[in-house]
């Protein structure tokens, strides 16, 4: 793994998402991921506010008609490489919204989707194991 | 040739980088420890320099050239004073008349650096963020050289850091006197200030403004950015330092000091709110120039 992805799986700085319909569990699930109990900035993870500066794109909410041409204006916007990261089954594929009159497709018919971390919401262990497995994917063979 | 190597290597660029990166990861690692959470390893603010440099750099609809150019200008002006201020420590004689105004000029570059790279980038977050730093410079910078010229009367009208130095040496720090404490006190905030540091950050505000001044930056240009705060943490203790508590200048007193006057630094950074731009310029020019100007009034009546 060349040192360029090795020191990016070691320092991944985060820029959360919420697209349109979303009822912010979610979010509060990411949130708790900062907190003591989990504490993700030993591994590296840092929240950062602006799009230029991150290296991950954390996306909760089912798509929106208004936020789809955001979200695919702000991943084009984020620095390359970059990793997109769908978390919650309403950005997998709409979840329970798949049905509505406001949310026109899936997420990753959109934008190019990495990591889709499943739960309603999810615990932050699985959010942990997502970004696992993730790291052993570069170290796998990228 | 010493020159270049005093300049690139000790006490100058790499010195004071890598210092500069270990002092930023202390910051990180108080933080988190008094935040109840483990924090991250010390290797951490190299990997994320490691990364930033590996990443795409992105170039706004502004102006190009003055976008590019204002990081180096930072990094340069703060190596500059880096070097002059190690070599103060190593030998107070070889110092210039006059250096403390460089200094105190070079020390307004990084955020002047900050400013125009931020204008450049043409985005309306980042000129709120420009007009903010422009207020808190002018906030902080009253109060500093009022303080400053208290250190200069108490060691006999001198304006050479080796003399102030060399003062100190001989008949004890200057923050033994009441009019010298009392301007460290001052120095201390206004450091604060300059390090961008709560309670005085609202320029990089991160939730309400996205990061402000650096919005745009991106790549190894934001390297270079973080690098040099992490060189001002670095520096502007050990100004202080030279300036009130060179009584003793062996390196483990001086280590000592240091450690002290950043474990303070974090210690007001983590327990306190952030002020508004209109508080804290009301704060810098009300209290706190009153405190220096009593500072200064006590030091020419000889206390």
């Amino acid at each position: 793994m060349s040192l360029k992805l090795k020191a990016l799986t070691k320092s991944l700085w985060v820029f959360h998402l919420c697209v349109g319909g979303s009822c912010n569990n979610c979010d509060i699930e990411i949130l708790d991921l900062l907190t003591p109990r989990y504490d993700v900035e030993r591994f590296g993870i840092m929240l950062v506010g602006s799009i230029r500066h991150a290296d991950m794109l954390l996306v909760t909410g089912s798509l929106t008609y208004k936020a789809a041409a955001r979200a695919k204006r702000l991943y084009e916007q984020m620095p390359k490489p970059g990793i997109v990261v769908a978390v919650g089954s309403c950005a997998l594929g709409r979840g329970i919204f798949k049905d509505g009159y406001n949310t026109p497709c899936p997420l990753d018919e959109l934008i190019p989707v990495d990591v889709y971390i499943p739960g309603c919401p999810p615990k932050p262990e699985a959010m942990i194991a997502g970004i696992v497995k993730l790291v052993e994917k570069f170290r796998g063979g990228k | 040739m010493m020159i270049l190597f005093n300049y690139l290597v000790f006490p100058g660029f790499l010195f004071s980088g890598v210092v500069g990166l270990i002092a930023s990861w202390i910051d990180r690692k108080v933080t988190a420890r008094v935040q109840w959470r483990v924090g991250p390893p010390w290797y951490q603010n190299f990997v994320d320099f490691l990364k930033l440099m590996g990443k795409e750099v992105t170039l706004p609809r502004g102006d190009k050239a003055t976008f590019l150019f204002a990081p180096f200008l930072g990094l340069i002006s703060i190596t500059l004073v880096a070097t002059i201020i190690g070599k103060l420590f190593i030998n107070p004689a070889e110092s210039f008349i006059g250096d403390l105004i460089v200094v105190l000029y070079l020390l307004i570059i990084p955020a002047i650096a900050i400013i125009l790279g931020a204008s450049a980038s043409s985005n309306p977050l980042a000129s709120i963020g420009v007009s903010r730093e422009m207020k808190l410079v002018l906030a902080y910078e009253l109060p500093f050289i009022l303080a400053i010229a208290t250190v200069i009367i108490k060691a006999s009208t001198t304006i050479k850091l080796g003399e102030i130095v060399t003062y100190q040496l001989n008949n004890g720090a200057i923050l033994g006197s009441v009019s010298g404490l009392i301007a460290f006190i001052v120095a201390i905030l206004c450091m604060q200030a300059k390090l961008g540091l709560v309670p005085f950050d609202a320029s990089e505000a991160e939730q309400e403004i996205m990061a402000g001044v650096f919005i745009e930056y991106s790549g190894f240009l934001l390297a270079i950015f973080k690098l040099m705060k992490s060189m001002l943490l670095y520096v502007m203790p050990l100004f202080l330092i030279s300036l009130f508590w060179a009584a003793n200048i062996s390196i483990y007193s001086l280590l000592g000091k240091y450690v002290l006057l950043l474990v303070i630094v974090i210690l007001v950074k983590n327990t306190s709110p952030r002020l508004r731009i209109d508080q804290a310029l009301k704060f810098f020019w009300g209290p706190i120039t009153a405190l220096a100007v009593i500072a200064v009034v006590l030091a020419l009546l000889g206390k």
